[in-house]
């Protein structure tokens, strides 16, 4: 089976022996026809008119953050140790949760603004409940992300129901979830975790055994092998274009290659961190839920117009709440995760550069801001290369206001490349 | 003229709707058959939308019976309307921009295997659909952002088909249209009426009228202006009833009586 598009040719030639007969076919029908050679050729053709029409995917943050790897690796020889590594890939976590809620608010092209506040307010509870009033570390656990869920659903009504935009509702929940948080912290201002209890651990502990970081990165390689090719297959039972075997054995040695290096890098360290399976897994989840079912579906046509969904019969309402519950639940997530790393609830969590900083994780990723466009896994591009901003500067002995401008500079670099992109997506039909 | 069954698909007696102080529409009488293309045609604001909207369910009739089959019904929301089998297809096409081909025209109404999208399902019947339609895209891969304004027509079209509706309303479809498009939807229109569906029309393009309609119904100022078979009526005749230059009680009752027999 051929990678070629055959949507007009008659079903007769299903066979295509070689390409050009097969372009030459297709273009008997439409001339417009975008045909896709096979092997290695038609993938640099893809790419070259993929880059063209600006569909640039990932490259810009790739491409981004190894320069920024470069700079500091040359001003730094401690930077791109297995240490301080794995320190970035665990210090992102938390923001990177929050980035993941962000991304789905931003599908539907509006904006979350009280991620940080509702985060805060997720390590206080825990804090408040387990702490102070001696509840069950699990039920505390879940009770703080649940408050985080709610205070999602309660911006999503009012969005929703009564129509407020998103960026009034949030705002005020911002200053809300705020004044809640120090409310329910008291006079005390600090609590502190237990530096061996659930929350605590979520960042601390370590899979010290080198056979977990090499199992994974297996099992991860094995499993997206298995899926590409049943997938493929089952595309060819059913005579609908799929790639060539070729095309699924790259992309499985590339992500070898990226999985393998990883682990080496962690188990020459303290091993695999439990914070990053737990993130890669979250991505996992809501990449499957957002691009296989029907639910992610209608968030992604939100996005595009929200006229075309209602009248295709989806409740816009329910979808609208669900997605800022969402963005609140994963707040509260990672505003546990915040909570572990100084294993406390103070007054100052979820302030600061902490919302700005999972808007732009989700932005530098490569999600857009107008709607519609983006994947979850932009958040760990993006949120990487923000933490390793802060690191290098941090080894830099480079204070934070420099850490700010820095940092405001790369988001508006990539707010530009998104509104080129889109326009030239635009003048190449494919916005 | 294919053939035509003897109760109508869908037929309005009576219908009226008032938004506020205007009154909209005024005891207007409609009536389509399995394997039929009625042409809606009428001036800017005579009531062909609003006609449209309140078969769509879109906004509920205030009197006057709705006869499907044969039988009254209510259709008070649009979900009552599909799943009569009544499918619509607006002037501005509401298709998804950032979504793909297959992804829209499935769009609401998604194949799931055990809870996940079946795409490859999906793919399969897309391209089995646009094909016995005889429609024909680049990809059906591609998001609908990189197609034609005659390429997105059809695949609003195509999606309307695919809940096998009995009545399909195109709203202008040829409008904005180049000559080579217009040609394929007006083909495409002429493909439904081969495939038994009822087809209700909206154009203000007379020689679409006349190239695809088997009859046309004229709205004037929200009231019925004359049922016009397309082959024995001429042009001329069926603009002024458009535009009035014969509105008075002869023609009307003698429009209403042709209808009658008809029956």
């Amino acid at each position: 089976m051929s990678s070629i598009d055959k949507t007009s040719t008659p079903p007769e030639d299903h066979v295509v022996e070689n390409p050009e007969a097969a372009a030459a076919a297709v273009t008997a029908v439409d001339p417009r026809l975008l045909v896709r050679e096979q092997g290695l050729a038609g993938y640099i053709s893809e790419f070259k008119r993929k880059m063209k029409a600006g569909d640039l995917g990932s490259i810009p943050v790739v491409i981004g953050l190894a320069i920024i790897w470069i700079i500091f690796q040359s001003l730094n020889s401690n930077f791109l140790t297995a240490g301080n590594l794995s320190d970035i890939s665990v210090a992102m976590v938390g923001t990177g949760m929050i980035a993941v809620g962000i991304v789905f608010v931003l599908l539907l092209g509006e904006i979350d603004l009280s991620v940080g506040s509702v985060s805060g307010v997720a390590g206080a509870s825990f804090a408040v409940l387990n702490v102070t009033n001696g509840m069950s570390e699990w039920l505390a656990f879940v009770l703080a992300i649940l408050t985080g869920t709610a205070a999602g659903a309660i911006h999503g009504f009012f969005f929703a129901k009564i129509g407020v935009p998103a960026f009034a509702v949030t705002l005020a929940g911002l200053l809300f979830w705020n004044g809640f948080m120090l409310k329910i912290l008291g006079d005390n201002g600090t609590i502190n975790l237990d530096s061996d209890g659930l929350v605590a651990k979520l960042t601390s502990y370590y899979f010290s055994d080198v056979a977990a970081a090499y199992g994974l990165a297996i099992a991860a390689t094995a499993l997206f092998f298995l899926s590409s090719f049943y997938g493929n297959r089952r595309r060819e039972a059913a005579g609908v274009p799929s790639r060539p075997l070729s095309d699924t054995i790259l992309r499985t040695v590339l992500l070898a290659i990226v999985s393998f290096a990883v682990a080496m890098v962690y188990n020459s360290y303290k091993g695999l961190p439990l914070a990053v399976v737990l993130f890669i897994a979250v991505l996992l989840l809501t990449d499957f839920v957002l691009r296989r079912t029907a639910y992610g579906r209608k968030v992604f046509a939100l996005g595009g117009s929200v006229e075309a969904s209602r009248r295709a019969g989806i409740n816009v309402e329910m979808i609208r709440i669900s997605v800022f519950a969402i963005s609140g639940t994963f707040a509260a997530i990672g505003g546990l995760f915040i909570a572990s790393k100084i294993a406390s609830a103070n007054q100052g969590a979820g302030a600061g550069d902490l919302l700005m900083n999972a808007i732009a994780a989700a932005v530098i990723g490569g999600t857009s801001l107008f709607g519609g466009r983006g994947r979850t896994w932009n958040a760990l591009l993006g949120v990487l290369v923000i933490v390793s901003i802060q690191y290098g500067l941090a080894l830099e002995g480079i204070a934070s206001p420099v850490q700010y401008m820095i940092t405001g500079g790369v988001l508006l670099a990539t707010v530009v490349i998104d509104a080129v992109t889109r326009k030239t997506q635009k003048t190449a039909g494919r916005a | 003229m294919v053939h035509v069954s003897a109760t109508p698909v869908l037929a309005l007696r009576g219908v009226s709707k008032r938004f506020g102080a205007v009154q909209a529409l005024t005891d207007v009488e409609l009536e389509v058959h399995a394997g039929e293309v009625v042409a809606l045609v009428g001036d800017n604001g005579a009531g062909k939308s609003t006609l449209v909207k309140t078969i769509a369910g879109v906004h509920p009739i205030d009197d006057g019976v709705i006869e499907w089959d044969g039988k009254p019904v209510s259709i008070n929301r649009p979900h009552d309307a599909q799943n009569l089998g009544i499918a619509t297809v607006y002037q501005d096409l509401a298709l998804c921009d950032n979504i793909d081909v297959v992804g829209n025209l499935y769009l609401g109404r998604e194949v799931r295997k055990r809870g996940v999208l079946d795409e490859v399902e999906m793919e399969r019947r897309s391209r089995e659909l646009l094909d016995t339609l005889s429609i024909r895209i680049p990809s059906v891969r591609i998001p609908i952002a990189s197609l034609s304004g005659g390429q997105r027509q059809t695949v609003a079209i195509a999606r309307s088909m695919l809940g096998e509706p009995k009545l399909v309303i195109l709203d202008e479809p040829t409008a904005a249209l180049g000559v080579e498009q217009t040609a394929q939807v007006l083909d495409l229109v002429e493909r439904l009426r081969e495939r038994g569906h009822a087809v209700i029309l909206i154009s203000h393009n007379m020689a679409d009228v006349k190239a695809v309609a088997d009859k046309v119904a004229v709205l004037r100022l929200g009231r019925n202006n004359g049922v016009f078979e397309v082959k024995s009526t001429s042009q001329e005749e069926i603009i002024s009833a458009i535009t009035g230059a014969t509105d008075n009680a002869v023609t009307r009752r003698a429009a209403r009586t042709n209808g009658e027999i008809k029956k």
